[in-house]
């Protein structure tokens, strides 16, 4: 792509100026209307099989005047854009200025997007929209079509950079790898090792070419695991790369994809929207000063979850690096905003020992928890579930659980409440009483 | 007084690169945890600090940063060779004098040691 721009570099300049909305734009899109209006009329003449100065006496003009009209020569004013409309049985603004303008930028858009060499006549792309509408429309479509691709591309390759499990199995790997390296190295270069070291590396290589060969499997077990799931990424995983590249607006959103995620993303504005202005930023600022979020939604007079979940979003001082995990009454995540260092899986796997499970069999409980994650990182977090009937009596019970997760400094006294981690897959915890399946990691 | 201390969590790693270097004449020391990495480094002041990115409670990083914002001057400029287990694509660590991805081969750790001390 830098290619072509560079190719190019009167495109981009066209484009920053019209951005700018200087004079120069405002003269580079009259001329570029005027163009097209002329050869408008000149089409619908032609597809007609009418001659110019038949057209030119019905419309009250000289046939050379029309004929400078239909080469683009003479701006055409509205007053005579109507009557030349009513010569050739056309609406007037089919022949009127600016309607195709977003058309042709995005002609010129295709066309900067184009190899290298291929170059397209762009000053006659009005001439094109005039002329040929539908392969133009076609040509618009398919660029669009090829960006849209390629930023899903881009967001692709990204997740899978991102992707924990990958991660931290190649992390594994390159660990194994590198001690089976240095130590067959050292047995093979020979010279003095004495007896106990030799026995020591022989043990090394043997429980990490084990280590190896699991990781490996489990590797394999898990890109398998791809061809079986419908998609690598969910609308949920959509709105999150939204939210952590800071919500811009949903139209403009490469992250959003899919028409799920950006009604997912709408929802989810709409509800910080609403949730603002029920606890203003002020107000909560004000009341940050008491680190306690208990004490804060009683000063405030506010519901506990409600000053959790501002709490995740305005991130006062004191609450900086918070993170916010919510479910629902199933367990399902329904919101992963995490704290750094948080161990985190992928969507649709968790750690049954996050305290925001335990809230929901205690609902209007808040629950303080100091957890530590296998990293060694802990966390301090409040969890609270409630519940809504908004059927009234006979309707469905909903429970909600949410858990505000706020990083303590590394080496911070205290011994941890529990030790969790990110889902069991990946967790190294070996003796953990809640583990459902074998980890792909060497376990400790 | 220590030529080399490497903060290392990876048990094995660690042995290995131990042996190579002590072979070759140096004292090495360990520390196998991010938590009280800067104290064994301000506690041992080693002429080179050997520090894995990846470590865990504190990152290498982390380390790295406090270290060379050190009120000691002589400290802060410890030279401090990166072990990294990302490709060199990914790197970008302005802070370290070197780094070198895992898995290396020995000659290139001893190559790379012997310049730093010199």
């Amino acid at each position: 792509m830098g290619g072509s721009s560079r190719k190019h570099p009167k495109i981009s300049l066209r484009l920053a100026k019209a951005g700018r909305g200087g004079l120069h734009c405002v003269m580079k899109q009259r001329s570029g209307s005027r163009i097209l209006t002329g050869t408008r009329i000149r089409e619908r003449r032609l597809a007609l099989s009418r001659r110019q100065a038949d057209v030119a006496r019905a419309a009250g003009i000289s046939a050379a005047y029309l004929n400078l009209i239909e080469h683009n020569r003479r701006p055409v004013g509205d007053h005579l854009v109507l009557r030349l409309a009513a010569a050739l049985e056309v609406s007037a603004a089919e022949l009127a200025e600016g309607r195709e303008e977003a058309q042709i930028a995005a002609l010129r858009e295709a066309a900067v997007r184009l190899p290298d060499d291929v170059a397209p006549e762009l000053d006659q792309a009005p001439e094109l929209l005039a002329r040929f509408p539908g392969w133009a429309a076609a040509l618009i479509a398919t660029a669009r079509r090829a960006d849209a691709l390629e930023r899903q591309l881009v967001t692709l390759s990204d997740r899978m950079r991102q992707d924990p499990y990958l991660l931290t199995t190649l992390h594994e790997v390159l660990s194994a790898v590198t001690s089976v390296r240095s130590t067959a190295s050292i047995l093979a270069e020979g010279g003095e090792i004495p007896p106990d070291w030799r026995q020591r590396f022989h043990a090394n290589l043997d429980a990490d070419s084990l280590r190896l060969s699991n990781t490996a499997q489990a590797l394999v077990a898990y890109l398998d695991s791809f061809d079986t799931q419908d998609a690598i990424f969910t609308p949920q995983e959509e709105v999150e790369a939204w939210l952590a590249a800071g919500a811009p607006p949903v139209e403009e959103a490469g992250d959003l994809a899919s028409d799920a995620a950006r009604a997912l993303a709408r929802v989810h504005l709409r509800r910080m929207e609403d949730e603002r202005a029920a606890l203003p930023d002020a107000a909560l600022a004000v009341a940050a000063e008491d680190s306690d979020p208990l004490r804060m939604a009683a000063r405030l007079r506010q519901p506990l979850d409600l000053v959790m979940r501002r709490l995740a979003v305005l991130k006062p001082a004191g609450f900086d690096s918070a993170g916010l995990l919510v479910c629902d009454g199933s367990g399902a995540l329904i919101l992963r905003r995490p704290a750094p260092g948080f161990p985190l899986p992928r969507p649709g796997d968790a750690c049954p020992l996050w305290p925001l499970f335990q809230a929901l069999a205690a609902p209007q409980t808040a629950i303080a928890r100091l957890v530590e994650a296998p990293s060694g990182r802990r966390f301090r977090t409040l969890s609270l579930a409630t519940r809504l009937q908004p059927m009234g009596t006979d309707g469905p019970v909903l429970t909600q659980a949410q858990m505000l997760i706020l990083p303590e400094e590394p080496g911070s006294p205290g011994s941890p409440d529990l030790l969790i981690g990110p889902a069991c897959r990946i967790c190294p915890r070996a003796n953990c009483v809640a583990r459902r399946e074998p980890s792909i990691l060497a376990t400790v | 007084m220590l030529d080399i201390l490497m903060i290392e969590d990876e048990p094995n790693i660690a042995e290995a690169v131990r042996f190579i270097l002590t072979r070759e004449g140096w004292q090495v020391g360990l520390h196998s945890d991010g938590l009280g990495g800067i104290e064994a480094i301000r506690g041992t002041k080693p002429r080179l600090v050997i520090l894995d990115v990846m470590l865990p409670h504190r990152s290498g990083t982390e380390i790295l940063a406090e270290l060379r914002g050190d009120h000691d001057p002589g400290l802060a400029a410890t030279p401090v060779l990166m072990l990294t287990a990302r490709g060199q694509a990914s790197l970008h660590l302005p802070q370290a004098d070197a780094v070198l991805a895992k898995p290396f081969a020995n000659d290139d750790l001893r190559a790379m040691v012997r310049r730093m001390l010199n």
